[in-house]
């Protein structure tokens, strides 16, 4: 007989023996409004870090501290073993794709992706076969000699991209590179920005609001609200296990169901399931995948034992059932003002009462973090 | 649409203006300026070139013209020298005096002309501010006389009063440049000297360009500062145009004058017209 507890949870963060970049209890506050409080965050080289959040949340700035165009309010950036946050921005061995891309307008293409080689005295007979080298990797290098206005926001990006990369920095910083680009063109550059960091292999840190951007592209997801650093973990881990009620609503859609822990079993309304979690009152998400509709025959065997298998069962009347192609989304009213929300496989016209199960597993205990 | 009469309608009063106050007054310099004076003090309507001739012959209109070039390029520079620091100051630095700031280089602008042209008459005369300063400082034994009614005089006046023309272009063509271009330049490794040299000024030609021009022409056509403080060795050309359409009644000649000028003004116009599209981004 198998236990629930067999399947443990694996630890969120990949241990860093020697991180690249080491954010340190950093604090910024603008006037009265404390903008980012107490964010520590560790970054290994070559990782593909995604800062996610709503806007407000302090995600670009805490980028542009990375990038050293604010001040740190309290706490240190290091990079490589070295104070990062003490350096003059032009000092760092960092760059920035900007969310407005920033092009100088009064320089060509070729100009502005040099403009980093010549501000740092590179070899003079190296810089034209780096840049068009750098030109040549994000596909425009046939651009070379055009003004940036004649260039569409899609290739400024590029641009922008080879602007920043041809410098070869230790982390690139990217603020939202995407969001002003149109929806298919946006897909288009997120994976050749994925290829392109495999390529390159350098440290990417990304900002975006975007929840499923930063999960295709992420190899891990640092999602940030309020200036809190709410969970760190693999796009994976962040979607199966999220630690608080606000990362289970915001990555992805969830049910979040209040419960009371007794004896080892969870009781959310008529639902109950076995459970690890302490006795008392927690919060629990679970995915409306996770929601399986029970034909007959399982019903039966669901009532004889539920003790003993890791499953809860609950019954419950179809309220509304739309259809979505290959999953068709359910709403399930469990009575009691319970309403859950099941993603069901091609289940046909469903209508009256049925029954439903979950893998007690899936039921994720989360920290309620939503009133604060 | 609008209709053909609303469109005449609206376009008259403009074009009658130009025409009225414009085209009619510089046709009229034109024909002057191929005129005579006779001896009996009457215009005497025969055409030659004449005027344009003794402008040539006569060494005193070449020094003269020359003279005013001379201080319209010198206080050009002078104001660029004042003006654009000011600017980039108030622009990039001045962050909560930057609107007081502002009001202080726009208010000399109010301020009559002659009351600023005073003014330095009383500091730079013999028994003038400046020299009892200095006087009192034990810095010199006697006035210093070169200060006034010298071409110096001049310029310094005329900085004084044109540098605010020179500032606002400059302080509106830095104003746009965008922020976080100067950002992108850090980021990109470059400190704020190769920024300057790289972004910001070239982003500013078209300001600078305009306030050397409104400095200098201005310059080049005043004839108030020149008889204030310019003296015998500070008269510029326009001085010699008032006095010949006043006092010297030689309409001709002042006309002929100032068609050379007008040129010479459409001229300097024209060049920072070609050198500011050579120097934009296309």
């Amino acid at each position: 007989m198998s236990s629930p507890l067999t399947r443990t949870s694996t630890s969120s963060a990949v241990s860093v023996p020697e991180p690249l970049l080491s954010i340190r209890s950093v604090e910024k506050r603008f006037g009265a409004r404390s903008v980012l409080r107490a964010i520590s965050l560790d970054v290994a080289a070559g990782e593909f870090l995604t800062i996610l959040g709503e806007s407000g949340s302090g995600k670009t700035t805490l980028l542009r501290l990375i990038a050293g165009f604010e001040q740190l309010g309290g706490g240190e950036i290091w990079m490589g073993g070295e104070r990062l946050d003490v350096l003059p921005p032009y000092a760092r061995e960092v760059n920035t794709v900007f969310q407005s891309y920033a092009m100088f307008p009064h320089l060509s293409v070729f100009e502005n992706v040099a403009y980093g080689l010549r501000a740092k005295r590179a070899n003079r007979n190296e810089i034209p076969a780096r840049v068009k080298q750098a030109l040549a990797m994000v596909k425009m290098d046939e651009f070379a000699e055009a003004a940036p206005s004649r260039l569409s926001g899609g290739q400024q990006q590029r641009v922008a991209l080879a602007r920043a990369l041809v410098n070869r920095p230790r982390v690139l910083l990217l603020d939202e590179p995407l969001s002003a680009l149109d929806a298919n063109l946006r897909r288009q550059m997120q994976t050749e920005l994925k290829s392109l960091q495999r390529e390159v292999g350098i440290t990417f840190l990304f900002v975006t609001h975007d929840q499923e951007e930063a999960m295709a592209l992420s190899d891990r997801i640092a999602l940030l609200r309020g200036g809190l650093l709410e969970q760190v973990a693999s796009p994976r881990e962040i979607y199966a296990r999220p630690a608080t009620a606000y990362v289970a609503q915001f990555i992805g859609q969830t049910n979040l169901l209040s419960a009371e822990v007794r004896d080892g079993f969870a009781h959310a309304g008529a639902i109950v399931w076995r459970t690890s979690a302490p006795s008392g009152k927690t919060m629990v998400a679970l995915r409306p995948e996770c929601i399986r509709l029970l034909d007959s025959v399982d019903s039966c065997a669901a009532e004889s034992s539920p003790d003993d298998v890791p499953t809860a069962h609950f019954r419950g009347r179809i309220r509304s059932q739309t259809f979505g192609g290959a999953m068709d989304l359910v709403e399930i009213d469990c009575g009691a003002s319970q309403l859950l929300r099941a993603r069901i496989p091609n289940p046909g016209p469903l209508a009256g009462e049925r029954e439903f199960a979950f893998c007690a597993d899936d039921a994720t205990p989360v920290r309620n973090t939503l009133q604060d | 649409m609008y209709s053909r009469a609303y469109k005449a309608a609206v376009a008259i009063p403009p074009l009658a203006w130009v025409i009225t106050f414009l085209l009619i007054p510089y046709a009229a310099l034109f024909c002057y300026s191929f005129w005579s004076v006779s001896p009996s003090q009457t215009i005497v309507h025969t055409w030659s070139l004449a005027n344009y001739l003794r402008l040539v012959e006569n060494p005193m209109y070449s020094t003269v013209l020359l003279r005013s070039l001379l201080i319209a390029a010198s206080v050009m520079i002078c104001a660029l020298l004042i003006g654009y620091p000011l600017a980039y100051y108030l622009s990039f630095h001045a962050t909560k005096r930057k609107d007081l700031l502002y009001q202080l280089v726009i208010i000399p602008l109010w301020a009559s002309y002659l009351v600023r042209g005073y003014a330095w008459k009383t500091i730079l005369g013999t028994d003038g501010v400046l020299n009892g300063l200095l006087r009192f400082l034990h810095l010199t034994n006697h006035p210093l006389q070169f200060l006034l009614y010298s071409p110096f005089a001049v310029v310094l006046t005329l900085t004084h009063i044109y540098t605010p023309f020179a500032f606002l272009p400059i302080y509106a063509s830095l104003e746009h440049v965008p922020r976080n271009l100067i950002e992108a330049s850090h980021d990109l490794g470059a400190g704020p000297w190769a920024t300057f040299r790289r972004v910001i000024l070239p982003l500013s030609i078209p300001g600078v360009l305009a306030g050397a021009t409104f400095a200098f022409v201005l310059t080049f056509g005043d004839f108030l500062a020149p008889l204030l403080v310019g003296g015998n060795s500070g008269i510029m050309i326009a001085n010699i145009v008032a006095s010949d359409f006043g006092a010297a009644f030689q309409w001709p000649l002042g006309a002929a004058i100032s068609l050379c000028m007008l040129l010479l003004v459409v001229g300097t116009l024209f060049a920072t017209e070609s050198l500011e599209r050579r120097l934009k981004p296309s």
